[in-house]
């Protein structure tokens, strides 16, 4: 098996695993982490086929999915921390209000 | 020799990282891992000579994303008590998905015509062409990722925010 094989095979088992952990964990905040695994498997391969062919146009959109990842993981956490002040919890299950009880 | 020897370190630090987010329990120690995952991945592309996407990847996931996942978790959790757990569901679907994926992902890649083509080795200052490629050819993504970010700091800072609803009194 040769080495971009190898690293293809990883990039795919990394997105598997990071939707793995997105479908499998209750914490809101561990979701987001699995979604970010995705992000960086995409990356990865983006920085592969780069590799594998002349030119930069894989380098340059694995750099604008980083910039969208982090504008996801910004918006992502401060919807967090206003849902816990909301419901005093960041487990996705016990967010199931869409109007407060009166 | 000692690229390959390298190379299979970083992957074998960021399989199992991946496999202590996957199987603990505490929200802080996935952090962590992810961090360990992440700055193993920046090596695997300084590796694969995109040595401005392995620095860039260090500044902003392992300075930037992963200290304000560690903000959160520390906001979201309570110290006291019960701290930091984390529990999980649907094991039994969520590994028959994962695993049927991966399965068709691998046998698209056998029966593909990627894995013919040899890598030329590209020559030259790669850092100069992403510089001089981001200028030039994709001056019109740049300006509106810079517009995207923009958004996206005064949507965060808005909604984080906690101020009061003067105008319904």
């Amino acid at each position: 098996m040769s080495k971009q094989e190898l690293l293809f095979f990883f990039s795919a088992f990394l997105f598997c695993s990071g939707l793995l952990i997105a479908v499998t964990k209750k914490n809101a905040i561990v979701v987001l982490m699995g979604i970010e695994l995705m992000l960086n498997a995409a990356n990865l391969n983006l920085a592969l086929f780069n590799f594998q062919k002349r030119g930069m146009d894989g380098q340059l959109l694995a750099l604008f999915i980083i910039i969208v990842a982090v504008c996801e993981a910004a918006v992502g956490i401060a919807i967090i921390l206003k849902s816990y002040h909301f419901y005093h919890s960041s487990v996705l299950d016990q967010i199931s209000d869409l109007k407060e009880k009166n | 020799m000692m690229q390959e020897v390298i190379l299979y370190l970083f992957i074998g630090f960021s399989i199992m990282s991946v496999l202590v987010i996957l199987l603990n329990r505490n929200v802080f120690y996935s952090a962590l891992a992810l961090l360990t995952c992440l700055i193993s991945l920046s090596g695997i592309y300084g590796l694969l000579q995109a040595e401005f996407l392995a620095v860039t990847q260090l500044l902003i996931y392992a300075g930037g994303v992963l200290v304000l996942m560690i903000f959160g978790i520390m906001l979201t959790n309570r110290i006291a008590g019960k701290s930091f757990e984390s529990k999980s569901h649907n094991w039994i679907p969520g590994i028959l998905v994962t695993t049927s994926l991966l399965v068709v992902l691998v046998i698209t890649f056998q029966n593909s015509s990627i894995k013919a083509t040899q890598n030329e080795l590209n020559t030259g200052n790669h850092i100069r062409n992403v510089g001089i490629e981001l200028m030039s050819t994709y001056a019109a993504p740049f300006e509106v990722s810079g517009v995207l970010l923009l958004v996206c700091l005064i949507g965060a800072a808005l909604t984080a925010s906690s101020f009061k609803k003067s105008s319904h009194e």
